[in-house]
């Protein structure tokens, strides 16, 4: 185990490398999910107003 | 409005009303057209002084710096190359009055040459004397920027159209330029230091000049298309 | 003609919420199954010991960043050529995947510049031309974002991407002589290490690994979009019914 995270010294650089990756593949489907909910949320919103105005 | 009135009803070529009237604006306004020159030469300036005198040094960074001031400088004054007209309505009456704009947009990029890349251009070999520039080395930076110069002008033309009324409108058209004028850059300060180093520059020019025709033929087409789709 | 019904924005979003589950899975197992073969059967190098593991996301991460710039100035031009919505839209949903990859694959080159070459950024052609693809995808996020009226940023934005895609190769070529004439600079991030047939395996796994991660990031972005976009449409108005019915 000691070795997979030291990597004969390159430890830092390999896994500076795959955590910032793979926070980033964590981040941004996470914001587009969110952007995409905002927005089903926003069209709700005008929907409701539409059908008030109906009534 | 009275300009705009006249250009729509004027039966001389688009392109000779365009020159004379952007050309006759530029001269009432002489000051606004020195601007990008004064800049030119305070940018410049600074460089020895973030540096240090050391002469080999400046020699060496001389023509990349001339080269990048005078990218920035260019870039200065181009948002005016359509401001002006856009501001006041004339631009949206030269789109629907069905004018060439591939004709204005290459009137204008000359009118911004002859403003600021031209001035800009006599004044680079003063600056490279500050730097201690050899003479042949002087040629050779004059030579690439009068190549380079109308390049910059009709880049430039590209972004201010595109960037037409926005209110980032200056810093945008900077930031989606530069980018565009790199090879220019490359090639320009690279036949300075290439006639520094005894090599031919020759490759350097021919490619420079590829960039010009290039830009020339293709420049003025991408303006009129992002004017149509500014004020469409 | 059938092409086009799926030009659709309702029918886009539909299709695309299926495949998101499974673009997501094979993004997953696809990446496992590389990082497996890249770590734990693939031998240690013999000049750059096991720093050069980094290449399994820099090359695929820097050939995404090139392959999604230029498929995002093709659906903009078609967008702007055909006056089809859903293509500005797509083309708007890559940007900022496409940018993310180029930075990834700066990062990881400097974290793999540093150990192999002593410098955390080195000057030469593919790192300089990422550096100025970045600065490309920027410019198009920036200026789509400061127009408000969405035709005149679409067709904006579909022509700047098209002059990008232009410039690129020219951009490229010019960078590369730059780079030979300055020869102090003989590190080139081409010399990378002989590569073994097994390293090559999992950096093209690890490629198809990001294509289905960038089809899914971008699928989602890009119904985000087409909400924001066409709230006034009824299928978007059943929709939200329906979504409410569901909570």
């Amino acid at each position: 185990m000691r070795e997979l995270i030291e990597l004969g010294g390159y430890g830092t650089y390999v896994w500076g490398s795959y955590l910032v990756t793979a926070l980033i593949m964590a981040v941004e489907p996470l914001m587009a999910r969110h952007r995409q909910k905002l927005a089903l949320q926003q069209a709700a919103m005008v929907a409701d107003e539409e059908s008030e105005q109906g009534n | 409005m009275g300009s705009g009135g006249d250009i729509v009803k004027a039966r001389s070529s688009v392109w000779r009303v365009i020159l004379g009237r952007d050309l006759r604006m530029a001269g009432r306004r002489r000051i606004d057209a020195l601007l990008p020159v004064v800049f030119f030469v305070v940018a410049v300036t600074l460089f020895p002084l973030g540096v240090g005198p050391e002469p080999q040094m400046l020699r060496q960074m001389a023509p990349g710096v001339v080269w990048v001031c005078a990218l920035m400088a260019s870039m200065m004054s181009v948002t005016a190359m359509y401001s002006v007209d856009h501001a006041d309505g004339t631009l949206e009456q030269m789109v629907i009055s069905g004018q060439s704009l591939v004709a204005i947009a290459a009137a204008k990029a000359l009118v911004h040459w002859l403003t600021t890349g031209l001035p800009l251009l006599v004044m680079s070999p003063v600056l490279g004397v500050l730097f201690d520039v050899r003479a042949e080395a002087l040629a050779a930076l004059c030579l690439g920027l009068l190549l380079g110069t109308p390049i910059l002008s009709l880049l430039g033309g590209v972004g201010s159209a595109l960037t037409l009324g926005l209110r980032s409108g200056g810093v945008l058209l900077i930031l989606l330029v530069l980018p565009l004028t790199i090879p220019a850059l490359i090639f320009g300060a690279g036949a300075v230091s290439a006639v520094d180093a005894g090599i031919s520059p020759a490759g350097h020019y021919s490619l420079l000049g590829a960039l010009l025709i290039l830009s020339a033929l293709g420049a003025p087409l991408a303006t009129a298309a992002a004017l149509r789709i500014a004020l469409h | 003609m059938r092409l086009f019904t799926f030009a659709a924005p309702s029918r886009f979003y539909g299709l695309s919420g299926a495949l998101l589950p499974w673009l997501w899975a094979s993004a997953l197992l696809l990446a496992s199954a590389g990082l497996y073969v890249g770590f734990v059967l693939a031998p240690t190098d013999a000049t750059q010991g096991e720093a050069y593991r980094i290449i399994y996301i820099h090359v695929p991460a820097a050939w995404m960043s090139m392959v999604l710039y230029l498929a995002m100035a093709g659906w903009a031009a078609v967008g702007w050529a055909w006056n089809v919505r859903l293509a500005s839209m797509l083309a708007r949903a890559i940007a900022p995947t496409g940018a993310l990859f180029a930075f990834i694959a700066l990062w990881t080159g400097a974290l793999w510049g540093k150990p192999t070459w002593g410098t955390w950024w080195v000057w030469d052609a593919r790192l300089t031309s990422q550096l100025i693809l970045l600065f490309l995808y920027l410019g198009f996020m920036a200026l789509v974002e400061a127009i408000d009226d969405p035709k005149r940023s679409d067709q904006a934005g579909a022509l700047l991407a098209v002059i990008g895609a232009i410039n690129v190769p020219i951009i490229y070529f010019s960078v590369r002589w730059w780079n030979t004439l300055h020869q102090g600079a003989s590190v080139s991030m081409t010399a990378a290490p002989k590569m073994a047939s097994i390293m090559l395996t999992a950096m093209m796994v690890m490629t198809f690994a990001f294509w289905a991660y960038a089809f899914a990031v971008v699928f989602t972005r890009t119904r985000a979009i087409i909400l924001e976009r066409e709230q006034d449409a009824d299928w978007v108005r059943t929709l939200v019914r329906e979504e409410a019915v569901d909570a």
